[in-house]
């Protein structure tokens, strides 16, 4: 017994010695993982033109959408775009005596992440505006505190309408935010949109509709409920997931028994491809509809299949001259990530607070109480851009108000129809 | 009465799934007294590495040819699986055997979070979902029952399976083969199994070997299953498969099979039937394990711990 004891012992005194070099060795490892994992980019404006006049310091547009995680495919294709901005307005010298640079913040799609972005960005002078963000529920957090920093945020992708509109959109419209703009059109179009094409055009009359349970989804498939039911459809299932789940068996058997002849998904790609996959295969082979949230190549790649459909804000990128000049901008800048479905809208914004704060400078210098008169130069901006018409409402809404039906064709999303929602 | 059918087999898939998941982890617990949170994401990496073996060392004629293929895959995902595991044991838990229980326990959780940001880093594209080829035959079969039909995939067939004659073989291991027996003298006592000329070392790193492997074949049938793969899920199904062990009693093998079926029959049968839906349908597999644990901690088929004195 005392032999065994005094094993142990000496082994232990080993053991603490290379416990503590093994700990090490984790531990180094593990800052060496984070150092890698940074979730902040800052990139400056590359090749500014060397004529310009940049003496007065480096303004920063701030960028905050996911970087990584399931919606960073359309996060990427933002901060790209941004970028894309702000590198052809210092070529252009559009600011007079500042560089302008691009600092992306990664939300992780999450609220409460978003929020620690925002103030992040907030805490920096130097911050004009920021474009952002991709979901409604994070822009919900975000807003208050870029407000309260009177610092101009224009969303390339919030389609939630409480966000310029209040809780109480529909019946008695307020602004809350004079800080926020969006250059997409909302959901109270977008759902009923939809619902006119499914039900009207593509006949479908018994129609179950699963969310994910987050503001974008809830709200938009909200609308698109009153507008199918409006038109004649019959909502015959409703139901939720869980916004990580993968494994849909047990939704689509819940709704299978009511026998819907179309499925209309209130939420994003990550799990609207598998979604409509595994429905598939479950033996309910019925058309997935969605929103802006599952117009995205990923969609299709984990599992969309033919003859789904989505509408999504703007017109295709491809039909108008200006965009086409965005996109052959954009493929010549070789980024690694694809525009996707907000790079054009992204650009837009971007491109709007670059114009407003030039007039706002005018050849003067940048301070906090430029700010407010950016913000008025935002309200008052008109401008072609490649999405189309570039102009705010009163409520900080898009006055381009189109939409476009695309369906999943030979792999590809297609462009079906393009129109607006008359009301 | 469809959609009941339609639920149970839903269930009885998930559950084969979360069975060979919960079998790594009742082993490891029986032998070292060990909760290895680190074996959900051993799961998940094993799914990265099928199909890693499927995009970079398949050749492309072969693709299609899924009994070769699909053997392969799940060949390099138990592999690397069984890599892993070994080194997690060598160098995370074997120096801490010692050391006072909430120590490895840590260590589990740390080793999880690193192979969790590994992948998630390093294997390209793994910030999102990741789509998985369904390489097995792609057949529905759809039966009238009743009053409306039931439909099951090929793969959830081969998941049922699998996890059931993984099960039976593992059962027949531990019961009759020498290592077996040493594995079983280890767990109930290790000093003494040292005396009967045990090495324990050898042992525990042979049940580490086996639980990953399962979970590497687990990680090959979820992507043919649901046909991508993701970081998200090594901790998802990791809390369900730990929920299984539990329920079942850990340190038991047939405990842990019957605790998988049954958390993935309460998950579907809950979202179907109880109020709230598929929403709240984790709920109620955590309300079993908080129940399982408040009332009988030693699970259905487990042996009430034993103060040594």
């Amino acid at each position: 017994m005392l032999y065994r004891h005094c094993r142990t012992e000496a082994e232990k005194g080993h053991h603490v010695r290379n416990q503590t070099v093994k700990a090490g060795v984790l531990v180094a490892g593990a800052l060496l993982l984070a150092a890698c994992g940074t979730n902040k980019t800052e990139s400056g404006a590359g090749g500014g033109n060397q004529s310009c006049d940049q003496s007065k310091g480096t303004l920063v547009i701030g960028v905050i959408a996911p970087q990584s995680g399931g919606l960073s495919a359309l996060g990427l294709g933002i901060k790209n775009s941004a970028q894309l901005a702000a590198d052809q307005a210092n070529e252009k010298c559009a600011v007079k005596g500042y560089k302008l640079a691009v600092q992306t913040e990664d939300d992780q799609a999450t609220a409460q992440v978003g929020a620690q972005a925002a103030t992040r960005l907030s805490s920096n002078a130097n911050v004009v505006g920021v474009v952002g963000t991709l979901n409604s529920s994070v822009a919900q957090s975000v807003q208050p505190i870029l407000k309260g920093k009177n610092i101009v945020q224009i969303s390339p992708a919030n389609t939630n309408p409480s966000l310029t509109r209040g809780k109480d959109y529909g019946t008695a419209p307020k602004r809350d935010f004079e800080t926020y703009f969006r250059v997409c059109a909302t959901d109270d179009l977008q759902g009923p949109f939809a619902a006119k094409y499914l039900v009207g055009k593509a006949g479908k009359k018994s129609i179950a509709i699963i969310t994910d349970g987050k503001t974008y989804g809830e709200g938009l498939a909200a609308e698109f409920k009153k507008q199918a039911e409006k038109d004649g459809a019959k909502i015959v299932a409703s139901a939720k997931v869980g916004e990580k789940d993968t494994d849909f068996a047990g939704v689509i058997a819940t709704i299978k028994g009511s026998n819907p002849d179309a499925i209309y998904y209130g939420g994003e790609y990550p799990q609207a491809g598998p979604l409509s996959k595994q429905a598939k295969d479950a033996g309910l082979a019925v058309p997935v509809m969605g929103g802006d949230g599952i117009y995205d190549q990923k969609f299709i790649d984990l599992g969309g299949k033919e003859g789904d459909l989505a509408t999504s804000v703007g017109a295709p990128t491809d039909t108008l001259p200006s965009a086409k000049a965005f996109i052959d901008a954009y493929k010549a800048k070789g980024f690694k990530d694809d525009f996707s479905a907000y790079g054009a809208f992204s650009y837009d914004a971007t491109n709007a607070i670059i114009g407003s704060l030039a007039k706002a400078i005018e050849g003067g210098d940048w301070s906090d109480s430029k700010r407010a008169d950016l913000i008025k130069n935002v309200q008052s901006y008109s401008a072609q851009g490649a999405t189309g018409e570039i102009k705010f409402d009163e409520y900080g809404d898009s006055t381009n108000k189109l939409l476009t039906v695309y369906k999943v064709s030979g792999g590809k999303w297609v462009a079906d129809e393009t129109g607006t929602f008359g009301g | 009465m469809a959609t009941l059918l339609q639920q149970l087999i839903n269930g009885l898939v998930l559950g084969g799934l979360i069975a060979l998941i919960a079998l790594g982890y009742t082993m490891v617990y029986g032998i070292i007294q060990l909760i290895n949170f680190a074996h959900g994401e051993v799961f998940m990496v094993g799914g990265f590495a099928s199909l890693a073996t499927y995009s970079y060392v398949l050749p492309d004629g072969l693709k299609s040819d899924w009994w070769f293929a699909l053997p392969l895959m799940a060949i390099g995902g138990a592999l690397v699986a069984v890599i892993l595991a070994v080194i997690m044991e060598r160098f995370a838990y074997r120096p801490l055997r010692n050391a006072p229980r909430l120590a490895p326990l840590i260590t589990a959780l740390g080793v999880s979070v690193i192979l969790k940001e590994a992948v998630r880093l390093w294997y390209p594209g793994a910030t999102a979902p990741v789509p998985f080829p369904r390489v097995f035959v792609n057949k529905t079969f759809t039966f009238e029952v009743f009053d409306g039909s039931i439909t099951i995939g090929s793969t959830a067939i081969l998941m049922i399976v699998v996890s059931i004659v993984g099960a039976i073989i593992l059962q027949t291991y531990i019961t009759r083969s020498r290592m077996g027996r040493a594995m079983r003298a280890t767990a109930q006592d290790p000093d003494t199994a040292r005396l009967m000329g045990v090495n324990p070392n050898r042992t525990i790193v042979l049940t580490f070997v086996i639980g990953a492997a399962l979970a590497g074949i687990a990680g090959v049938l979820y992507g043919i299953q649901i046909t991508n793969v993701d970081t998200e899920v090594g901790f998802l199904y990791g809390i369900f498969a730990f929920t299984a062990a539990v329920l079942g009693g850990v340190g038991s093998i047939k405990g842990a099979v019957i605790g998988g079926f049954a958390i993935g029959l309460v998950k579907t049968l809950s979202g179907q039937y109880l109020p709230g839906g598929t929403q709240y349908d984790l709920v109620w597999i955590f309300v079993i394990l908080i129940a399982v644990l408040v009332f009988r901690p030693q699970g259905l088929f487990g042996e009430p711990e034993r103060v040594r004195a």
